[in-house]
């Protein structure tokens, strides 16, 4: 027996079959009826943004947290075309959220009425699959595909388009195990032979590594801890990408830390060095691998990755295995085991006495300063007096991201949100704002700089409303510091357009938001000024004043190999070839 | 192992060779997609060979099976080994396509391409068109007393050929539906 109801009671109906308890949006006229219906239910709890950028990075932010898709519901024209960043950073970073956006009536589609776009059009290469429903029975199944296809396989986001005579029109809803199951069925078990073939080799490697990504976090927790689990058992050092944080612990004893551009000096030079290359649901990113013709040339590569196209798109693999992180290291470790679970361990003991004379060179080093505070000496002290808490870190995108990535450290998945693939600055608020609506008693870091922070902070209104004590520390160098360190290593130390100029007052902002501002320069400060923003129960915009011309390292210039890094100022003149500027 | 190497900008490599680094020969494939007849699909296909920046050669597509509502498109594209392995992923990958075939490697295919030439002429120049239609198995579908159109099926190359036949005869107008290709045998 089929159920009727209005489109609009479909979606939230469809919504509350998905399990989706909250939903980040922004009202507009083509949404009008299903705003109505949420306003009459008490399933769905609504999270008013202030931007509808802001709600698709809240969503993901929220997803990253729990591995549950975000939900986002914007109306048609400029809700639509605010949300493609969300969309377009949802997609670089296979995060599975589902966008609903108001459309105009079917009859006046085509017509360029007001607020009418072609918002399948432009979303279609932002999202991993896009709907225009133009009838109303076909509604319901939509949005269970919908759901369906954004968390199977790579996830990512979707978008359904919904005209508001869609919307109004009564049709036959379609419950959830009723939808027709679309034919999308990513295969999820690896090939036994490779992997059978990829154990050999890791039988006998001498100078092995494993390398993960964010693949781990979107398999789910369980894959994290089957990959702890063969790290312990093989002794292996595993390194990750940024996007991968937290899905081997920061203080496990074969932890390197994070590799690529700014990543540990041990992890490159593992990775340059290895004979076996692990790669455990990364993708061969130009920030990790550098130059390509001379990326770990001496190795033999595996290449675990549910998207068979990211498999051989830059770096050739050995041992190519399509198929879900965790059940391919679940099969991994089984079979291991089956053999008698061998490594080289000679070999191994030398490959680590390599790594600890790299480890030696503390690439994370820098000069200390009493009178000014030092962004990597902020970023210590907040990982220090943050350690035993609940804790989710978000970031914005520039010099301050990269350090938090160095200085931070991750003992679990879902608990580092930060735009990687896109690096869309203005993310980190509203992350943290999804985060803290799927967490609330969780302390809710957004570390971030003042030029990403200002894209974004009418956020802080969200979070005031929605009593969301989510934590801004803004490491403000009064710099865009990233381009400005760019420009000092490849365009002559010319500065253009670079400085945060007529910055607000951030304690005023704070205060006009109201919530708590802390402004912090000197580092005898720093701990009781980051004390009583932990103290505070509400949200707290933190100014942190640190040193203005820093540059962040370890560093792989653009286009050069790992073993080419630069470890610090000294290492910087003529780094750069005349050329550099032409990649990114 | 060599441990460090922190020469810095002292390599005589390129930084920019970002080509590549397998083989290099441009190979012409021709694929057969079968997707999804829904709204939309064939722009994601054109959309992903644009923004990834694929050649396209040819394209064809139409339904092929209404009631499963299937259709299938045909497609003729050129790259590295390594281009065409990713275009061949990226297609796979794409949500509404049910499964894509390489007919350049998946053993004897068939391609076929219909054109319409339009000749203008008079005398012996419209005699020798007739002549040459006729050995390229050519038909006539329309004839005025300036003109013929002409139809004629078969390989791109065929029709290339034709068309460098028929450009000194009076030729003004071509019409070429692009390949639609099959594998043989089975
Ligand atoms: C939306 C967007 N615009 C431009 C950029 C280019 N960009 C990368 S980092 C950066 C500077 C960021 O400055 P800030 O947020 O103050 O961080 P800092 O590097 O100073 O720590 C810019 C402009 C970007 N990543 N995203
Ligand atoms: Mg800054």
């Amino acid at each position: 027996m089929t159920r009727q109801m209005t489109g609009a009671q479909m979606v939230v109906e469809a919504l509350r079959e998905q399990g989706v308890d909250t939903v980040f949006g922004y009202p507009g006229g083509a949404v009008l009826p299903i705003y109505d219906e949420i306003f009459q239910q008490n399933h769905i709890r609504h999270i008013l943004v202030r931007h509808e950028q802001g709600a698709v990075h809240a969503a993901e932010g929220y997803a990253r947290a729990t591995g549950k898709p975000g939900v986002v519901l914007v109306t048609s024209g400029p809700g639509a075309t605010n949300a493609v960043t969300g969309l377009t950073d949802a997609l670089m970073d296979s995060i599975p959220i589902v966008v609903l956006t108001g459309q105009v009536p079917t009859f006046m589609i085509g017509s360029d009425a007001f607020q009418e776009a072609d918002t399948v059009g432009i979303t279609r290469p932002c999202t991993k699959m896009n709907w225009l429903v133009k009838e109303t029975d076909a509604l319901a199944d939509t949005l269970h595909q919908a759901f369906h296809i954004c968390t199977s396989g790579r996830p990512g986001p979707v978008l359904v388009d919904i005209p508001k005579d869609v919307q109004f029109a009564t049709g036959a809803y379609v419950g959830k195990p009723q939808a027709k199951v679309s034919h999308y069925q990513p295969r999820v078990k690896g090939d036994p032979e490779i992997i059978t073939a990829l154990v050999e080799a890791m039988e006998k490697a001498e100078r092995p590594v494993f390398y993960t990504g964010g693949g781990v976090i979107n398999s789910g927790p369980r894959a994290s801890q089957l990959l702890r689990e063969l790290v312990g058992a093989t002794g292996f050092p595993i390194t990750s990408t940024l996007m991968g944080l937290g899905s081997y612990p920061a203080s496990g004893d074969n932890w390197l830390g994070m590799l690529g551009m700014h990543g540990l000096y041990e992890a490159n030079l593992a990775m340059h060095g290895c004979d076996l290359m692990i790669n455990i649901g990364a993708r061969f990113d130009d920030r990790i691998t550098g130059r390509i013709a001379d990326f770990s040339p001496n190795s033999l590569k595996a290449h675990v990755d549910i998207d068979p196209s990211s498999i051989n798109k830059v770096i050739h693999a050995d041992f190519p295995i399509i198929g879900d992180v965790g059940h391919v290291l679940e099969d991994m470790l089984r079979i291991w085991k089956a053999r008698g679970r061998k490594t080289n361990s000679a070999a191994l003991k030398k490959w680590w006495s390599n790594i600890e004379e790299w480890r030696a060179v503390k690439c994370l080093s820098y000069k200390s300063d009493t009178t000014t505070i030092k962004p990597q000496y902020a970023l210590e002290r907040l990982e220090a007096l943050t350690k035993g808490h609940d804790r989710y870190i978000c970031t914005e995108v520039g010099q301050h991201q990269m350090w938090a990535a160095q200085y931070l450290g991750f003992e679990d998945p879902n608990r580092w949100m930060t735009s990687g693939g896109l690096g869309t600055m203005g993310y980190g608020t509203p992350a943290s704002i999804g985060v803290q609506v799927a967490h609330p008693d969780a302390l809710v870091i957004n570390v971030a700089g003042e030029a990403s922070w200002l894209m974004n902070m009418q956020e802080m209104g969200t979070a005031m409303q929605y009593r969301l004590p989510v934590k801004q520390f803004i490491m403000n160098n009064e710099r865009l510091g990233m381009v400005r360190q760019w420009q000092e290593l490849l365009h002559g130390e010319r500065y253009s357009h670079s400085w945060s100029e007529s910055l607000p007052d951030f304690v005023k902002l704070a205060d006009a938001f109201g919530c708590k501002g802390i402004l912090c320069k000197d580092p005898a400060d720093l701990d009781d000024a980051i004390m009583e923003m932990l103290n505070y129960d509400g949200p707290v915009i933190f100014d942190c004043l640190v040193t203005k011309h820093e540059n962040c390292f370890p560093m792989i210039p653009s286009g050069k190999a790992h073993n080419e890094m630069l470890l610090g100022e000294a290492d910087t003149r003529n780094a750069i070839g005349a050329g550099g500027g032409v990649l990114v | 192992m060599s441990p460090l190497n922190l020469e810095q900008g002292a390599s005589s490599h390129s930084a920019y060779d970002l080509r590549s680094h397998m083989s290099d020969v441009i190979e012409t494939h021709t694929l057969a997609v079968l997707v999804a007849n829904e709204a939309g699909v064939l722009a994601r296909v054109i959309g992903l060979f644009s923004g990834r920046g694929y050649n396209i050669e040819s394209l064809t597509v139409a339904e092929v099976d209404h009631e499963g509502h299937l259709s299938r498109i045909t497609i003729v594209t050129s790259g590295t080994p390594q281009v065409i392995q990713q275009i061949k992923a990226q297609l796979d990958r794409m949500v509404p396509v049910h499964e894509v075939h390489d007919l350049t490697v998946e053993g004897p295919a068939v391609s076929r391409e219909l054109a319409l030439f339009k000749v203008q002429g008079k005398g012996d120049a419209r005699v020798e068109a007739l002549r040459i239609a006729e050995i390229f198995r050519a038909n006539v579908v329309d004839s005025t007393l300036q003109s013929f159109v002409f139809e004629i099926t078969g390989q791109p190359e065929k029709i290339d050929a034709f068309a460098d036949l028929m450009r000194p005869l009076g030729l003004i107008e071509v019409a070429r539906t692009g390949v639609a290709a099959i594998s043989r045998g089975k």
